[in-house]
């Protein structure tokens, strides 16, 4: 529990500093803080195997593709802070989560279940069992996927046709 | 109550033995570096700094003068730099290297009375995932160091930097796919037990003879990640001065220095763990020797672990030296190249590895 | 345990914070990091059904939404590479045009 709100604030912080910092390098940063600490959340909620992705790929392999191409432009300026604009946009994320939290603490939401702490739960076996018998399909469309986005960063990076 | 107190020491003892194990061997494998590499090029080596006309065969220099020299340099950060980033860089580049260690079982388990003690700090079922995850992060440090020294030759080795190691992790991690499909798990401690196995029986069932294409691909994609030559392209002294830790000095200069090595080690201990049987000595069970000629020689307990983990400390000690000896035989790579190589050769190799893997496992499966 | 709502409303503080982050950023590299942040606060939110629930299902979601992460990130940079050629600028502002 105290782990939990640890967690939880630190995270908030973080990605609050991803939004309403002018620096882009540390704003990048600040969001690879944020996954990795949603990562532990993960592994909070024996999520182990998803938890180990997401620092493998999100923290480990978007981010730094992120980095990198920031490193690259190397855009020197940094962004100006448009103070009525940041205000209205501010206060209308405000306007949305106040809703948000009236919708969620309003409804029904399914009382938490015993927790089903078998030790295979969230292990790679699990997540291995589920993937190839019940999402055959959608694992075969998701590589289609990604190797049409290989393609597409390809051809677009590609300085003259 | 007492129990679980006893249980806290035990994984602090572990803990504290790693770690203390991966840095020392960091620090003197600096020495190791120092006086191989004089060896190699017929030269006398680091033996300037002597007590009382006693140099140590350098270790003085080393051990003593060297930290010396790092911790009392001025700690110099560019003016127009970042300096929250200029200092957590270094932190960030050490943390990875030593994390990793976490999961790589150095002996088999340990009775102390009616306690068994898994010789691994964590087992993790996820295992050797853990081990890329943690590895991934190592090139923040990279690239927040040269980022935040606001100096193009830093920042031209950290773009290097980042695209080197990112594609050598694919390969590194596909290399490994043909291990985990031979033995069936993550675990490394699982790993390192079914390389006890025998083979015929006689040959010990250890990945290096089951996979040697894929040791070949994940040594090479080792070096690689360390970034030393021939891989050292983020570096390169010659032609980008000091890449990504040009505006380093000092204890942090240090830091990225032990970083280096821990890496070092901590590859040496991952080759060891998959391909060369990790704590295995052949023929030594849990009781003692069983030669596959019928001689069996029986030891005591005690006995068979120190066995076990100097087996492991000595083959991990022997891989350090041995990219050592690739680090200083060898000239650094075009930047080309080490893409090409990357991409062009060890990729496709480690999927037809894979897929020969595959093949020859559901063949085995079927023919009784 | 921690109870579900917790995590709920933790996920929607995520996500309405990158929403924000869409909203005001004048940088586009940023504002596809704050799409980033909202697919987190969703997955957050597999994952904690997935856990209350007692069903991989969620997970096996997530690692998917990773994949589609992954390729919007590779696609949405190299376009941003290729507008910052021709344009000099990451100013989505600055993009209106339907030529070059």
């Amino acid at each position: 529990m105290i782990l939990f709100f640890i967690l939880a604030g630190l995270s908030i912080a973080f990605s609050l500093l991803v939004v309403f910092q002018r620096n882009v390098v540390h704003s990048a940063l600040a969001l690879v803080a944020t996954l990795f600490l949603i990562a532990v959340l993960f592994l909070t909620l024996e999520a182990t195997m998803v938890g180990i992705l997401q620092i493998l790929v999100y923290a480990g392999a978007i981010m730094v593709l992120f980095l990198f191409v920031i490193m690259l432009l190397h855009p020197g300026a940094l962004e100006g802070r448009r103070t009525l604009w940041w205000t209205v946009g501010s206060v209308g994320g405000l306007l949305l989560l106040f809703e948000f939290v009236r919708l969620l603490v309003g409804s029904a939401t399914p009382a938490a279940a015993p927790a089903p702490s078998s030790a295979s739960f969230g292990s790679p076996e699990a997540l291995a069992q589920s993937l190839f018998n019940d999402f055959v399909l959608p694992f075969e469309i998701a590589s289609v996927l990604l190797l049409v986005a290989i393609i597409g960063a390809v051809v677009l990076a590609k300085r003259e046709m | 109550m007492t129990a679980m107190m006893i249980d806290i020491g035990i994984m602090a003892a572990k803990a504290l033995l790693v770690l203390s194990m991966v840095l020392n061997l960091a620090g003197l494998l600096g020495w190791v570096e120092r006086k191989g590499s004089a060896l190699i090029q017929d030269r006398i080596g680091a033996n300037r700094a002597s007590i009382l006309g006693f140099a140590g065969l350098g270790l003085v220099n080393t051990l003593i003068a060297d930290p010396i020299k790092f911790l009392t340099k001025e700690d110099f950060i560019p003016p127009r730099g970042d300096r929250l980033l200029h200092t957590l860089a270094p932190c960030v580049a050490l943390f990875p290297a030593l994390v990793t260690f976490a999961v790589i079982p150095f002996g088999d388990v340990l009775m102390l009375g009616d306690r068994e003690i898994n010789l691994q700090v964590a087992n993790l079922n996820v295992g050797i995932l853990y081990i890329f995850s943690m590895a991934s992060l190592s090139v923040y440090g990279i690239v927040i160091g040269a980022w935040a020294s606001n100096n193009k030759f830093s920042l031209l080795g950290g773009v290097r930097g980042s695209a080197q190691m990112i594609s050598y992790e694919i390969a590194m991690g596909l290399s490994v796919m043909g291990v985990l499909m031979v033995y069936g798990t993550l675990e490394l401690q699982a790993i390192a037990r079914a390389q006890g196995d025998l083979l015929w029986g006689w040959l010990p069932a250890w990945g290096i003879f089951l996979q040697p294409v894929a040791f070949l691909l994940f040594f090479t994609a080792a070096v690689a990640e360390t970034k030393r030559i021939p891989f050292d392209l983020p570096e390169g002294e010659s032609e980008i001065v000091a890449g990504y830790h040009v505006e380093y000095s000092g204890a942090k200069f240090l830091m990225f220095f032990t970083g280096e090595f821990a890496e070092i080690v901590t590859a040496a201990a991952l080759v060891t763990t998959l391909f060369f049987g990790g704590w295995q000595l052949p023929y030594l069970l849990r009781d003692g020797f069983h030669f596959p000629w019928g001689t069996t020689l029986w030891l005591p307990h005690l006995l068979v672990v120190l066995l076990q983990v100097g087996a492991f400390t000595l083959k991990v000690v022997f891989f350090c030296w041995l990219q050592i000896l690739v680090r200083w035989s060898l000239p650094r790579f075009r930047y080309d190249q080490v893409m090409r190589l990357g991409w062009k050769m060890l990729l496709p190799l480690a999927f037809v590895n894979v897929m020969v893997t595959a093949v020859w496992i559901v063949a085995s499966q079927n023919s009784p | 345990m921690v109870p579900l709502d917790y995590y709920l409303v933790l996920s929607a503080i995520i996500f309405v914070i990158g929403v924000t982050g869409v909203v005001i950023r004048r940088n586009i590299i940023v504002v596809l990091m704050s799409v980033e942040l909202m697919l987190n606060a969703v997955n957050l939110t597999f994952i904690a059904f997935s856990r209350s629930l007692g069903s991989m299902d969620g997970q096996v979601i997530v690692f998917f939404v990773m994949t589609v992460a992954a390729a919007e990130a590779v696609v949405g940079l190299a376009i941003i590479i290729s507008v910052f050629r021709h344009r000099q600028t990451l100013d989505p502002q600055e993009m209106q045009l339907l030529k070059w």
